[in-house]
């Protein structure tokens, strides 16, 4: 399957987060990789995104939309940086 | 929810889902103002969107379609233009299979409506230098590294956006842009290209022909190759900002070819668009 990057997240996300969420950089539970959520890898297909560490492929954040409802898990990050201002 | 209308309906507080819903923000109804063919395959659509915020150079949008039965598609497309106001400049390619992208270039005419959702992304953009837009306050965060500029195709719609906004802004900082194309016709914004990249002006402009080269072009059309990288880019040893926008692995070639090269990865932003 082709994939994108983060930055296609940017307005999925927004449903969730309030600030620009693909800016914050997350650390990746499965080899400790800390990135800006734009370098992630994305996989989309109709059953929903699933959101990938770019250094070693583990799976950060899975996404699923439907017309009345979003839901989002983040099973693979382990801490997310907001930088202020 | 506004706090009158969530006294009014408290009875509904007990279930979750009343309380969870969250209205869709950022979403707006845009005009199409006109559309005329960019490239054999590509459209230009200004847009006249109700309550566009402005955006930054290099943001994107996301496109909704739906259809009578309810069924939705979602697309995302790179903004062509920047600053303030609520016009929007779109400069769509038609992927074969696309279940968008057909209709943006092919169907869509002025006055109808579209509902797009944006600016979106914070992360592959680029903001003229505030210390040269006379504000002494930011000499100390200046960023004076050049900043160069590389695109596969289509992927040179939000490129075009910083090159126009950096030209608008008569910022100082150096700007280069190397341009991979199928052939003349492809070429995206050439007029507005051309104009950027003449005599005394704000761009390097560096054209990679993949198919079909110009009469009396000097090398024959080819794919990019880490050799015509490393001669068109901005050494490393200048330490530029480099912004990579293209096919997924248009891209993926050209950053890692860039990391060969001794440039430090984390001054290289990239964004792929997938495709082929």
């Amino acid at each position: 399957m082709q994939h994108v990057d983060g930055n296609a997240l940017a307005g999925p996300l927004a449903e969730f987060f309030s600030f620009d969420m693909t800016t914050a950089t997350a650390r990746c539970n499965g080899c400790g990789a800390i990135g800006e959520l734009a370098r992630a890898m994305v996989y989309r297909s109709g059953a929903g995104t699933v959101v990938r560490c770019s250094a070693c492929d583990h799976v950060l954040a899975t996404l699923v939309e439907t017309a009345d409802r979003a839901w989002i898990g983040l099973s693979g990050i382990s801490a997310i940086e907001v930088r202020r201002g | 929810m506004s706090e009158a209308t969530a006294q009014t309906t408290a009875p509904a507080a007990a279930s979750a889902a009343a309380v969870l819903a969250v209205p869709r923000s950022g979403w707006h109804v845009a005009t199409v103002a006109s559309t005329r063919r960019e490239t054999p395959n590509a459209a230009r659509i200004e847009l006249e969107v109700d309550g566009w915020p402005g955006n930054a150079a290099g943001q994107h949008l996301d496109v909704r379609l739906t259809a009578p039965d309810g069924y939705t598609a979602t697309r995302s497309y790179s903004i062509a233009s920047s600053g303030t106001g609520t016009h929007v400049t779109l400069a769509v390619d038609k992927l074969p299979d696309g279940e968008v992208s057909p209709y943006l270039v092919d169907e869509v005419r002025a006055g109808d409506m579209l509902e797009v959702h944006g600016p979106l992304g914070a992360f592959f953009v680029w903001a003229p230098d505030a210390a040269a837009a006379g504000d002494p306050a930011a000499d100390a965060t200046r960023d004076t590294r050049p900043v160069q500029l590389i695109a596969g195709g289509s992927g040179v719609v939000p490129l075009f956006a910083m090159a126009a906004a950096h030209d608008a802004a008569e910022d100082p900082t150096p700007f280069r842009l190397l341009y991979s194309v199928r052939s003349p016709d492809d070429v995206y914004f050439a007029d507005a290209l051309r104009r950027l990249a003449a005599a005394s002006a704000s761009l390097q402009l560096d054209l990679v022909y993949t198919r079909r080269a110009p009469e009396g072009w000097p090398s024959p059309p080819a794919r990019i190759t880490r050799d015509v990288l490393e001669a068109a880019v901005i050494p490393a040893a200048e330490r530029p900002r480099v912004f990579v926008c293209g096919s997924t692995g248009f891209v993926e070639r050209v950053a890692d070819w860039l990391v060969e090269l001794g440039h430090d990865a984390r001054s290289i932003r990239t964004e792929r668009y997938g495709g082929t």
